[in-house]
């Protein structure tokens, strides 16, 4: 079963809650953690891998061979983004403004256009202890995250546990991370940018179709509105972290939170078990087989 | 304003800052998640449709399966799940939320069955806050383009600032490194960086920080919640220096910023003292090392 821990706002513990659920499942089976939060990647420093291998992550760019070139332009006419300029029989390509659509190495009439790979992250694996641990990590200085995060995401294993740290936000590295799993956990924290973010997050879920509860961390007793919302949208209400100073503490150190107090450990067992009740999803399974 | 890591206060201080400047525009750049109407009450004066780019549309009275679309797309946007016609069961679709809008399909449908035209992603709007012009968005659900939706976002600010003798814009970034945040910094006059003492914010921040350097922009940092930690508080301060930023100051945990947000305040005009004190001095902070030229 894949699940995602995903926000809208950021800062609302997704890191906090996915360590601990991998961290409590790996007590009795297979867990892959995926950080897909690869512009700012975190688990690490919470689950502490030891990382045994690292890969170079690229997206296609093209190579244009200036011997074949006529000058055409039609690489340039074909290309929505401004990535490749044809200037008097000379083509300038602008890497970082490429989608790798493809569009012009399939347009040139010559072939003097080749698919190329250009670097825009690191993919890392290790061992958490038991648990396989998989991180993204974003180039300084890119600005397209997507690519990478289904890098990430196809080094999952078919079986056990698969958690996946999504980065906050409502857009693109969101749809991707999110995307063929079974159950997305969103976490929020009850006040009112947490909750018009939590919003924003689950019409997002709804109109992709993916299955969701929440969690609502740094519970207080001004959560009412959240827990409000939540009834009024027929939306599960998984788990409540109760807002204490220790939590915050432990996390400033980089330490799970499970290890504040046993109760927390307990916390994150139910939660798990909640969720993973919920089973696989049939629609992420097709949107598998599709592809 | 921004912070690498979510969630560290950047609205939070932008509010009290929106309260504290004079001849300020605020431009509320988290378009993923904005938060900075909550407290300033806009009143929309102004609103544009936002068109961040194209995106095709398989006609299904024209589509004859052929499936070039599909092989070309990259994206795995197109299935053949659309409706039939006279020539086949099944037509192609277009998955409007996978499609990246690079054409590519309709440049080959041997059939020009692929309509490709601009797609309203969200809006802009110009506001009226009760505390000054206000630039904000709002970025269709499922939407991408949230880097070009942010540059939209920076220039209405701009022009708005330059029509109406506003000296400075104050912009609210998003968390990470990524194309939303590249785009609020770019022509900015100088960045604050919010972060806190917890080792994922310094992480975040480190890397932020050399987002930053690259653009060769004047950075400064706030640790905001410095007591959480203190610790790791002075490691920041460390860092801080060795990356070349001064502090421009700290505020303390408290949970007042909180009870601030959820009374939709910003904290200086919710509480006198303490944390609010220190946010207007990281302000006066501000206005005197960074923003003394007048042009941020």
């Amino acid at each position: 079963m894949k699940i995602a821990i995903a926000s809208g706002k950021g800062g609302t513990g997704k890191t906090c809650v996915a360590t601990s659920l991998a961290f409590v499942a790996a007590a009795s089976r297979r867990v892959t953690y995926l950080d897909c939060d690869v512009e700012e990647p975190n688990g690490a420093i919470l689950l502490k891998p030891s990382f045994e291998e690292a890969r170079s992550a690229t997206v296609s760019v093209p190579r244009v061979e200036p011997a074949l070139c006529t000058g055409c332009g039609k690489c340039t006419e074909v290309c929505q983004y401004g990535a490749i300029l044809s200037l008097n029989r000379r083509v300038l390509v602008f890497p970082h403004l490429c989608h790798g659509c493809g569009g012009c190495w399939l347009v040139c009439p010559n072939r003097a256009i080749r698919e190329s790979a250009r670097e825009i992250g690191q993919i890392s694996f290790g061992w958490a202890g038991e648990i396989r641990f998989v991180q993204g990590l974003l180039n300084l200085g890119e600005a397209m995250s997507p690519p990478l995060i289904c890098q990430v995401k196809a080094a999952a294993p078919s079986a056990g546990l698969v958690i996946i740290d999504s980065p906050p936000g409502t857009t693109c590295p969101v749809i991707e991370s999110v995307r063929d799993v079974d159950y997305v956990i969103l976490v929020t924290e009850p006040t009112p940018f947490g909750l018009h973010d939590l919003k924003m997050a689950v019409d997002l879920l709804r109109v992709l179709g993916r299955r969701f509860g929440v969690v609502i961390n740094r519970a207080r007793e001004t959560e009412g509105l959240t827990s409000r919302y939540c009834e009024e949208e027929g939306i599960d209400i998984l788990a409540r972290i109760p807002d204490d100073r220790r939590v915050a503490e432990a996390y400033s150190r980089g330490e799970l939170i499970c290890g504040v107090a046993p109760a927390y450990e307990g916390l994150f067992a139910a939660l798990l078990a909640r969720v993973e009740s919920q089973g696989p999803s049939e629609r992420s399974l097709a949107g598998v087989m599709e592809r | 304003m921004i912070s690498g890591k979510g969630g560290t206060g950047k609205t939070s201080i932008t509010a009290s800052f929106a309260m504290l400047a004079r001849d300020a525009v605020v431009a509320d750049c988290d378009v993923d998640a904005p938060d900075l109407h909550l407290i300033l009450e806009p009143e929309i004066i102004r609103r544009e449709d936002f068109s961040g780019g194209k995106l095709a549309r398989i006609d299904a009275d024209r589509c004859l399966a052929c499936g070039t679309c599909s092989r070309v797309c990259r994206s795995y946007a197109i299935t053949r799940d659309g409706p039939g016609n006279e020539h086949t069961k099944s037509t192609f679709r277009v998955d409007p939320i996978a499609c990246e809008g690079c054409g590519v399909c309709t440049w080959f449908c041997p059939e020009n069955a692929i309509d490709f035209s601009p797609a309203v992603n969200g809006e802009v709007f110009i506001s009226r806050s009760r505390r000054g012009p206000l630039v904000h968005a709002k970025l269709g659900i499922g939407q991408g383009n949230s880097g070009k939706l942010v540059s939209a976002v920076r220039q209405a600010a701009r022009h708005y600032a330059e029509r109406h003798g506003f000296k400075r814009i104050i912009t609210d970034g998003s968390p990470g490194i990524g194309c939303p945040v590249i785009a609020s910094i770019t022509g900015a006059n100088a960045v604050l960086i919010v972060t806190e003492p917890t080792m994922t914010a310094i992480h975040d921040m480190e890397r932020v920080a050399g987002l930053v350097a690259r653009f060769r922009i004047p950075a400064m940092i706030c640790i905001n919640k410095w007591d959480l930690n203190v610790a790791l508080s002075e490691r920041i301060e460390d860092n801080a220096r060795r990356l070349g930023m001064s502090l421009a100051g700290k505020v303390e945990y408290d949970d007042v910023i909180t009870d601030a947000q959820i009374a939709c305040k910003a904290v200086v005009e919710f509480k006198e003292n303490g944390c609010a004190a220190q946010v207007r001095s990281l302000w006066h902070t501000l206005e005197n090392s960074l923003l003394g030229n007048g042009q941020a």
